[in-house]
């Protein structure tokens, strides 16, 4: 009877969190330990059929960092990332702040903003590179209108990249707009009014009082969109392809054109990018929850 | 609804008691559903085999690693229609059956359309249909610009004819130059009509044919699109009715009859005259290998209805834009489309892109080769340094 009482409520235990435990181990760890395997085995179409894929170690790991396109799509890569990351964080700051104050249509702009969200990604790449046109994009048409030449957008080796960020910082913008506004809401009102009397103006009011109290907010949304925008595939890969040459090629488009975008399809090396691209955004992770311990010890 | 499903992936699965006479098939044409002419067609050869075929639709690229993720399981189908590229690289995993095995006679196919099936002498497939390029005119534009299509015969007379459509304030040429296999499929055409060889990408003539694509670009003949522009979009751009020349293929044929304009073709150009080769595009029928080999017999029948000259003329009617690949459904073909005699002419002088021996090293080359058209039409390199590096990336890529 004891015993029962002792060992009953622990198979409970388990018994709740086997589900989870079998979830997680099936669609988490075991992608995870495929995807390295792939990553240490040499994987050509054959075989991948047969599944005697020889195991060279890490030499995938050494082709993908002594190719060529290795430095130009980390350097894309960065310069992606950051870039996206950091106009949509300010651009939907300071569009939270400024739909902080209620005013008329205030809740139907800010709904408008969000409709980047709503938009299938097909549909609003797609728009994008229709829109950046070379010969007939009504960008293009609207900078001829003002006398400008022709802008090569996608297809010209200065500009791709540039395009491609403009549209990825676009579709960005309401999910750093919607999280940094929820944070605005929590930092009380009586706040802003004790700075005002106090002879706060804006500036110093944004400087000294939203900025520090939406700290905890600011990262967490950094983070997400750091980890989010390192893997984007679907914006470039519809408008550039990566091209023309590797002028828009990022780690996550090279891994993706290496396992599907040719007709012989090199899995193992696929997996190396995508193995390092995790890599990647597990250190930002870590980082994260160091900045969040220090702010927990403080 | 829910019972079908279930029905459905059983039958997909291996040998349960249902899929005995459940025929799965696969193939690249999602744009025809269960409704038209060419899913009653494949309905029609299963009946006639005594089986049902369960016939489902893939995009072309999904199609091939469907069909390796599916032999890896050992789940695949029965039937694959496949992009004739796609060939070699299934063939050499060996999950397909050769079609000696199948004791299917390929003798009367047509050697240049059946080579890019063939490994190490061994057919794996046989082409229901080819398809190639051409150059499609705007017969207005032409008139205006008073281009006799016919005098086109080498690179400079095609050159002459741009420029002095661009004279009446016209677009010259439209095609592709995407950075995928459509822009190798494209560019292939100046490539060998200049003498140059895939196994030897930065030669003079490969440099002279991308030369001339980069000279259309930079004079204005051809527009900056190209550099992104599908075969899709070519064709879409010619519709307009803004662009004397634009190098599309077979599949237009209808199209063509219907637009606004009147609109001729011409074959593609060598360099110095004559016609350029042309890539032949079009589907082998493939058999993967089955644990289950009794499923060969009626396979074999669903095979044979598809390629007796009669199945392939059906084919070609259906879709309008096969060309048969065997003189005796040529023949037949022309007897019903007398109009389409310049493409029976041109499928017969096209040439594999995995022919001269390529095989599975063709994808790796093409990747090479358009990466080198992108670089070059974008200003990124020249025509000669985008090349060099190209061949010095096909060497490695293919060892």
């Amino acid at each position: 009877m004891r015993r029962r009482t002792a060992s009953g409520p622990r198979w409970t235990a388990f018994a709740f969190i086997a589900p989870l435990a079998a979830y997680l181990v099936l669609f988490y760890a075991y992608p995870l330990y495929r995807n390295i395997d792939l990553s240490l085995h040499d994987y050509t179409p054959r075989a991948f059929v047969q599944g005697d894929a020889a195991f060279v170690g890490t030499a995938n790991f050494a082709d993908v960092l002594s190719s060529d396109a290795f430095g130009t799509a980390l350097w894309n890569t960065a310069v992606f990332t950051l870039v996206s990351i950091a106009a949509q964080y300010a651009i939907g700051l300071a569009l939270a702040v400024f739909f902080r104050d209620n005013f008329p249509l205030s809740p139907l702009l800010r709904a408008m903003f969000l409709v980047p969200w709503l938009l299938p990604m097909i549909v609003s790449a797609s728009t994008w590179s229709w829109m950046l046109n070379s010969d007939n994009g009504i960008v293009n048409s609207v900078l001829g209108a003002f006398g400008a030449g022709q802008v090569n957008w996608l297809t010209s080796p200065e500009t791709a990249l540039t395009s491609v960020i403009i549209a990825n910082i676009w579709l960005g913008i309401p999910f750093n707009l919607v999280i940094l506004y929820s944070g605005l809401q929590n930092i009380p009102k009586d706040l802003y009014e004790a700075a005002e009397l106090d002879g706060a103006g804006p500036w110093q009011r944004f400087r000294h009082i939203t900025m520090p109290l939406l700290r905890p907010v600011s990262v967490i949304t950094l983070l997400l969109g750091l980890v989010y925008t390192l893997k984007v595939v679907d914006v470039i890969w519809i408008m550039t392809l990566g091209g023309p040459g590797n002028t828009s090629t990022t780690l996550a488009i090279w891994s993706y054109r290496r396992a599907f975008g040719t007709g012989q399809p090199d899995f193992s090396q696929a997996a190396a990018v995508g193995n390092l691209l995790i890599l990647m955004a597990l250190v930002f992770g870590f980082v994260h929850l160091y900045l969040r311990r220090r702010e927990e010890w403080s | 609804m829910c019972a079908a499903a279930i029905a459905g992936c059983t039958s997909s699965g291996q040998g349960t008691s249902e899929a005995d006479d459940a025929y799965t098939w696969w193939d690249p044409y999602p744009q025809h559903d269960d409704s038209s002419d060419w899913a009653r067609r494949v309905a029609a050869c299963g009946e006639e085999a005594g089986v049902t075929i369960e016939r489902t639709a893939f995009d072309t690229t999904a199609l091939t690693n469907q069909a390796l993720l599916a032999a890896q399981e050992g789940t695949a189908p029965d039937v694959i229609l496949l992009d004739n590229p796609a060939v070699s690289t299934l063939a050499d995993t060996g999950m397909l059956t050769t079609m000696e095995e199948f004791g299917l006679d390929t003798s009367e196919i047509d050697d240049n359309l059946l080579a890019a099936g063939v490994v190490d002498g061994q057919a794996y497939g046989v082409p229901i249909g080819a398809n190639t390029l051409a150059l499609y005119y705007n017969e207005e534009i032409l008139d205006e610009a008073g281009v006799d299509p016919d005098s086109v015969t080498d690179w400079a007379s095609l050159t002459d004819a741009l420029e002095r459509v661009a004279e009446t304030g016209h677009q010259g040429i439209t095609f592709a130059g995407i950075g995928t296999e459509e822009g190798s499929f494209q560019f292939l055409p100046w490539f060998w009509g200049a003498g140059a060889d895939l196994g030897d990408l930065d030669s003079p003539e490969a440099v002279e044919a991308l030369e001339l694509w980069k000279g259309w670009l930079d004079a204005g003949y051809a527009p900056n699109s190209v550099i992104t522009n599908s075969q899709n979009t070519v064709w879409e751009q010619f519709l307009t009715g803004g662009f004397a020349f634009a190098e599309n293929g077979t599949w237009q044929v209808n199209s063509a009859a219907e637009a606004d304009f009147p609109v001729g073709v011409i074959p593609l150009p060598g360099r110095d005259g004559g016609v350029a080769p042309t890539p032949t595009g079009g589907e082998f029928i493939v058999a993967p290998v089955q644990a289950d080999d009794t499923r060969y017999e009626a396979t074999t029948r669903i095979v044979e209805c598809m390629t007796t000259p009669e199945g392939l003329v059906e084919t070609a009617t259906t879709f309008a834009y096969y060309v048969p690949p065997t003189t005796a459904g040529q023949e037949a073909f022309l007897a019903e489309n007398e109009d389409l005699q310049p493409w029976v002419e041109a499928v017969r002088n096209a040439k594999g892109r995995t022919s001269d021996g390529l095989g599975t090293d063709y994808p790796l080359i093409s990747e090479a080769l358009w990466s080198a058209v992108q670089n070059t039409l974008s200003g990124a390199m020249d025509a000669e340094e985008a090349l060099d590096r190209a061949q010095a990336e096909a060497e490695s890529a293919t060892g």
